[in-house]
């Protein structure tokens, strides 16, 4: 049978996917044992129990300065700030992106701008949010929403902007204006792609609250990460990025689940 | 009869490329008027420009004797052959959506007892198309029959003075095509609609309608084909029997 034809069913897709991840997970284990036969002292490859035992110690035992528990106070100060720079990402995306896709006089004057700001490299402003706001959580936020932000914007109102002008031209002859077509025509089928865009955005967003921590911070993942790197501590730099990557896993899979869930007509609803 | 829509001296021209040019008709009220002709004649333009999604390069409209504002307005109902009902309200949604529109110009949506109205009398208009037992389907969970069905209700809850079809029954097999024919008969004659319905079934046409419309090219000049527009060249005038009894299919719809 050709391969295009192979039906892969649930247990076997299962099955198959886990073989990856379990090959990569032997090899490491390998990798590491060989290592601390040869050095029992290594810290390149740290083995599962030293990883385990550091990040423990993390999760259970306040930190001498601070006392705070580290892992803890690093996760809860991550997520806010990629929660904060979502939400205000999302909330713009959604505003900006139906008025640039539904009113052509907003598109052609706002248009341009949202695309001279898309192109520019985040990062590169970073220099400027921090000489700008300061080294405190409103610069880490604003660059997350600066990074994301005009991508979401800009597939919204593509979206929206595509709907088919028969829909819109319906509308009118059912009697709508131009605010009830954005209200009650537009609102509603971006907001799935909304969605689409929202986890499309999850990774780029990682990246820069990671970026932002790493250069000035004081809690957060990123930050811990770049800390402990200068002590090579591969014991805490594995076990954190498992956790960032289980963390963006359980949001994808979250928006996912909440787009079937609330948007069922989006999703082909039950032939 | 009164003429209820007139076209005078009509042009549509894109750039120097002219689609229609000296339409002049009268439609009165409660005829049928079917426009058939070549791809590219113009026949979607013509109902374009009566819908008001385009305007005319020259020539007035008027309906009802004052002239057509310059866009889409609830006087005139529409039916295109896609994309005509909104997939993300259910089927009672789709109809109570123009309802809402006129009673909430706020927020766009009914609530209490003006919804409970608005929703019986949706109702009452999709039992008249045959779908009462679909009311809390998605379109995307209907055949495509059942959606132009809908897309109709949609259309005559706003009571249109001009019903304006855009081969509404092109994408139909031919046996649900049958089926709508008897439909659109039926309302026409129940609620006393003028309708224009473009096809490019010339059978459909002429067993709908009670006048055809044949929109084509007057001259053609070989070297710049652009250049001259279509009219309409025949303009016949059907006679049908008095309205009786919903009658049975008037055709099929297939080629024959």
């Amino acid at each position: 049978m050709r391969w295009v034809n192979r039906h892969i069913g649930r247990r076997q897709a299962f099955g198959l996917g886990a073989i990856p991840i379990g090959l990569l997970t032997i090899g490491y284990l390998v990798a590491s044992a060989q290592r601390h036969a040869a050095n029992p002292a290594d810290k390149i490859l740290p083995l599962p129990s030293a990883m385990g035992t550091a990040i423990w110690k993390m999760m259970q035992q306040p930190d001498v300065l601070s006392s705070n528990l580290v892992f803890w106070a690093d996760t809860l100060a991550s997520l806010q700030r990629l929660g904060l720079g979502l939400g205000i990402a999302t909330l713009m995306a959604l505003l900006v992106g139906l008025l640039l896709g539904v009113l052509p006089p907003v598109r052609a004057m706002f248009g341009p701008l949202v695309t001279g700001i898309a192109v520019i490299p985040p990062i590169a402003l970073l220099p400027i949010l921090f000489i700008a706001l300061g080294l405190g959580e409103t610069a880490k936020v604003a660059l997350i929403v600066i990074g994301i932000a005009p991508v979401m914007v800009r597939d919204v109102a593509g979206h929206v902007g595509a709907l088919p002008r028969e829909q819109i031209v319906k509308a009118q002859t059912l009697g709508a204006g131009s605010w009830q077509i954005m209200l009650r025509v537009a609102l509603p089928q971006a907001l799935p792609r909304l969605l689409v865009a929202l986890k499309l955005a999850l990774g780029p967003a990682w990246v820069f609250l990671i970026s932002a921590e790493a250069i000035a911070s004081d809690v957060g993942l990123g930050y811990r990460i770049f800390l402990v790197r200068r002590y090579l501590a591969m014991d805490v730099i594995i076990p954190y990025v498992a956790w960032i990557a289980l963390l963006a896993i359980v949001m994808d899979v979250a928006l996912s689940k909440l787009s079937t869930r609330a948007f069922p007509w989006a999703h082909g609803a039950a032939h | 009869m009164s003429a209820l829509l007139t076209l005078k001296d009509v042009w549509v021209e894109y750039g120097d490329r002219i689609v229609l040019e000296k339409v002049n008709l009268d439609v009165a009220a409660g005829s049928f008027v079917s426009v058939v002709g070549p791809s590219g004649a113009g026949k979607s333009t013509f109902l374009r420009v009566i819908l008001g999604q385009e305007q005319a390069t020259r020539g007035t409209i008027t309906l009802d004797g004052a002239p057509l504002p310059p866009e889409c307005g609830p006087d005139r109902g529409v039916v295109f052959q896609k994309y005509s009902v909104f997939p993300h309200l259910t089927v009672l949604g789709n109809v109570v959506f123009g309802l809402e529109c006129t009673q909430a110009p706020l927020l766009a949506r009914l609530f209490g007892a003006r919804r409970k109205a608005a929703e019986a009398e949706a109702s009452e208009m999709l039992e008249a198309v045959g779908l009462k037992d679909s009311m809390h389907l998605y379109p995307a969970q209907m055949s495509g029959g059942m959606q132009q069905r809908l897309a109709i209700a949609q259309a005559l809850i706003k009571r249109p003075r001009i019903l304006l079809l855009d081969e509404p029954f092109g994408a139909l097999d031919p046996g649900i095509r049958a089926d709508m024919h008897t439909l659109i008969t039926r309302l026409w004659r129940q609620y006393e609609l003028t309708v224009i319905m473009v096809t490019h079934d010339i059978r459909e046409a002429f067993s709908l309608g009670t006048r055809v419309l044949a929109l084509d090219k007057r001259r053609h000049d070989p070297h710049a084909p652009h250049r001259y527009g279509a009219t309409a060249v025949y303009d016949l005038p059907l006679t049908k029997p008095a309205p009786v009894e919903p009658e049975a299919p008037v055709a099929q719809g297939a080629a024959a």
